[in-house]
């Protein structure tokens, strides 16, 4: 089962993993949180604005859980990504992933996120207590992928 | 053509969307850039000035993409999202 969400709520992680043990289809359940963090800089981050294209977005992430679905074997994946205005520490993204072995869905969640980094059309804008600028991809993002 | 734009080059660009007429003679994603940088000087100054991706129907695509059967043009820079 593969379940796709884009929304500007913000979501339950606990109860989103507990989903995925009720079913008990496969014992290894990997699960990456990703939150908005503060800048490493003088400026105060008040808001992180997420921007996307609402069609292609949605589409990209299914094709992406689709392959990781299949390459790893996998019985259940979940990417949630939200978009909005967050504040620090908020959540922006989730990844469960669920197969047999913990290896397969180490390696599967890895893979999503990787890919989802530099080929979901997600746009992110900082808004500090100084200057509002969109973020630059980083170089590192790329390198990891290839 | 419909072209929409996202992020930092829709705030360049000054709007969301624009629906333009392409003369027959722009087959490719290169030829349509060439076009829009000569339409005027705003096109021209994002499309030199910045790194941008293009999708064609939600898919990316490169340059020499064949856009003739092609409904709707996104343009957006490199993506940060997760």
């Amino acid at each position: 089962m593969i379940d796709i969400r884009i929304q500007s709520k913000g979501f339950n992680f606990e109860k989103e993993i507990k989903k995925f043990q009720k079913t008990k289809i496969d014992g290894a359940v990997v699960c990456f949180l990703g939150s908005v963090r503060d800048l490493e800089s003088e400026e105060e981050l008040k808001k992180l604005e997420i921007e996307y294209y609402p069609k292609m977005a949605k589409k990209v992430l299914k094709e992406t859980a689709k392959k990781a679905f299949d390459k790893w074997n996998l019985s259940q994946c979940l990417i949630i990504h939200r978009f909005g205005k967050l504040n620090v520490n908020e959540s922006i993204v989730l990844i469960i992933t669920q197969t047999k072995h913990r290896k397969d869905a180490f390696r599967a969640n890895e893979y999503i996120i990787d890919f989802l980094k530099i080929n979901a059309p997600f746009w992110k804008k900082e808004h500090t207590n100084r200057k509002s600028y969109w973020v630059e991809q980083n170089k590192k993002d790329i390198d990891m992928s290839i | 053509m419909k072209i929409i734009f996202f992020a930092k080059i829709r705030e360049l660009i000054g709007k969301e969307e624009e629906n333009i007429i392409l003369p027959e003679n722009i087959i490719t994603v290169n030829d349509m850039v060439s076009f829009l940088k000569q339409y005027n000087k705003i096109y021209y100054n994002v499309f030199e000035n910045y790194d941008f991706f293009i999708a064609c129907d939600e898919e990316l695509v490169d340059m020499d993409y064949n856009i003739s059967k092609t409904k709707e043009i996104a343009i957006f820079p490199p993506v940060t999202g997760g």
